[in-house]
């Protein structure tokens, strides 16, 4: 059975062989990165060049790897969730809400509909910051830099709502186990309320400037395509896999926090290339506007955390006048509660595609085993196979629309 | 899309590996786990990809995993497979010594199992025969340990001021 050739593999083993011909000893040998301003993060690319053109690429990461695997064995679980914010740290809520839910599994607690919610609402914030980041510096990597300047004000704005929810802007810890740390505020509604009421003007005008412009269309058109067979094969996940044409989201298919009471289509390309996942992630912010929209209207009365005082701090005033809760308050800090033996695996739609956790717990404090899946990492692979045969502003094009982050990949 | 339980899974692998070449089934949060031996991983894994009703053709993800009182099977790669047609997942382990940790690769199969792999060797040391480049890829090339086997502990052994027995521990 081993024998039958189930996939054509040309990438594993990149050929090192020169070309024939008169120009045998014209390659050229790039050093794109590890510090390049236009790869967006610390990659390196040793690309070989035939002229103009991409011959070989051969990739090297882990310039940032951080041991977070490691370190989590050695952490209480709610400390994880700081290493969770830094990994694709374009979109932090939606690592932290996956790394709570996935725990939540493990613990068996069960979060009331309005901390599901706000939740969703947080995720697809950080879905639209995620998306405006990568489109908007795509534009100015073709050279559209204006219309970078029209949204990207959207996404401070979007940390503005983090900050009303967590106080923090960029690496947010945001949620407990068990619910949100707090309540929405007035001023968070009234900022959510205003971004739905004024975003979708911003991002028709950027729309307006690039989706129909010559010159970006010259530029991301069949540019670093990659078929369905293919990106399944390589592990895609998110607006890439969807760009080529299949139609796999983790809401959808297997909904969590509530997304199933929430109506929103699934945008997908056919050619998988830059244009078709520039697209995607346009009508994905489009979809978040409209699941943001349900969720305010619907977001129902309630708690906004589960009743669980083993694992959810005590409000502070509370632990000074009420012994159990001081006692919670000290056996939660200090890491003390055990959790259940287990294993687990959750995932999220992350900004890039399926975000998962795998845990497994032998009852201790720490996880005995945390393995992040990260979308990146496991899509980035395809990356040499997507840009050979192209020029190298193609190749700078395609990883800026493939959404790489360094931070995810080395975790 | 059809319906297909854990059991028609069971059923499928033990028609054609038998009883024997499958071990520690278990369902976890409903999620079927099967634990089988180095030499079937391969085949099996073709054998999932290629069935008509199952269709496990999409590899999620594939980790290690070290156990120190395990003897004889210390090391265990963890493969999560998905089956989008049907949206069932499925863990598949092998467990190998830590004397000789070799494990076939699943490269020929599926193409992102490349880095999976190389991560699984940067991190546990386990030596997956045949794939095409299997170098350290997220450690610096010159390291000389597997860091994430639990040998290594996380924090200074030399610290005291960190008593576990003060805290209860």
């Amino acid at each position: 059975m081993s024998e039958v050739a189930l996939v054509n593999n040309p990438n594993v083993g990149l050929d090192k062989t020169p070309k024939s011909g008169p120009y045998v000893n014209e390659l050229t040998t790039l050093n794109l990165g590890p510090t390049h301003p236009a790869t967006h993060g610390i990659f390196q690319n040793i690309l070989t060049m035939d002229g103009e053109t991409i011959v070989d690429a051969e990739q090297t990461v882990g310039y940032i790897h951080r041991a977070f695997e490691k370190i989590a064995e050695r952490r209480p679980f709610y400390q994880i969730t700081t290493l969770t914010d830094r990994m694709n740290y374009c979109s932090a809520p939606i690592n932290n809400m996956g790394w709570h839910m996935t725990v939540e599994k493990l613990l068996g607690i069960e979060v009331p509909k309005r901390a599901q919610y706000i939740r969703v609402i947080m995720m697809e914030l950080a879905r639209l910051a995620d998306h405006i980041i990568c489109n908007s510096i795509l534009a100015v990597d073709t050279g559209a830099l204006t219309g970078f300047l029209y949204v990207y004000q959207w996404r401070e704005f979007i940390y503005e709502i983090y900050e009303e929810l967590c106080g923090a802007r960029l690496t947010t810890n945001m949620g407990r186990f068990g619910g949100m740390e707090r309540d929405l505020s007035p001023v968070a509604i009234e900022k959510i309320k205003k971004l739905l009421a004024e975003l979708p003007a911003a991002l028709k005008e950027f729309e307006s400037m690039v989706v129909r412009n010559r010159i970006f269309m010259d530029r991301t058109q069949n540019v670093g395509a990659i078929s369905a067979e293919r990106a399944l094969n390589y592990g895609f996940t998110g607006p890439n896999l969807r760009a080529a044409g299949v139609d796999y989201d983790v809401r959808s298919l297997n909904p969590y926090s509530s997304y199933e009471d929430f109506d929103f289509e699934i945008p997908v390309g056919t050619k998988g290339d830059t244009y078709d996942r520039f697209l995607v992630r346009e009508e994905e912010m489009w979809q978040s506007l409209r699941i943001i929209q349900q969720a305010m209207d619907n977001l129902p009365e309630g708690p906004y955390h589960a009743d669980a005082p083993h694992y959810y701090l005590p409000p502070k005033q509370e632990v000074y006048r009420n012994m159990e809760a001081l006692i919670y308050h000290f056996k939660i800090v200090m890491g003390e509660i055990d959790a259940p033996v287990g294993e687990v695996y959750h995932s999220v739609e992350g900004g890039n595609g399926e975000l998962g956790f795998y845990l497994v717990s032998d009852g201790g404090r720490t996880p005995y085993r945390l393995k992040f899946r990260r979308p990146g990492y496991i899509y980035y692979q395809a990356f040499p196979e997507m840009i050979k045969g192209s020029t190298l502003s193609d190749a700078i094009v395609t990883m800026s629309s493939m959404n790489v982050i360094a931070g995810e990949l080395d975790t | 899309m059809e319906n297909v339980s854990n059991q028609q899974i069971i059923d499928a692998l033990q028609g054609q590996f038998g009883e024997e070449a499958m071990y520690g089934i278990a369902e976890s949060h409903g999620i079927l786990q099967v634990t089988t031996e180095v030499e079937h991983i391969v085949p099996m894994l073709h054998f999932l990809y290629q069935h008509p009703v199952l269709k496990f053709q999409f590899l999620t993800d594939l980790g290690g995993i070290h156990f120190p009182e395990a003897k004889g099977q210390e090391l265990g790669v963890i493969y999560h497979l998905h089956s989008l047609e049907n949206n069932v997942r499925l863990w598949i382990k092998i467990y190998v010594p830590i004397e000789k940790p070799e494990v076939p690769t699943v490269t020929g199969l599926f193409a992102t199992a490349n880095w999976m792999e190389r991560e699984a060797f940067d991190f546990y040391g386990i030596i997956f025969e045949g794939h095409p480049n299997l170098i350290r890829i997220l450690n610096v090339e010159d390291m000389d340990y597997h860091p994430m086997r639990k040998e290594y502990p996380l924090e200074d052994a030399t610290r005291h001021d960190k008593i576990d027995e003060l805290f209860g521990r």
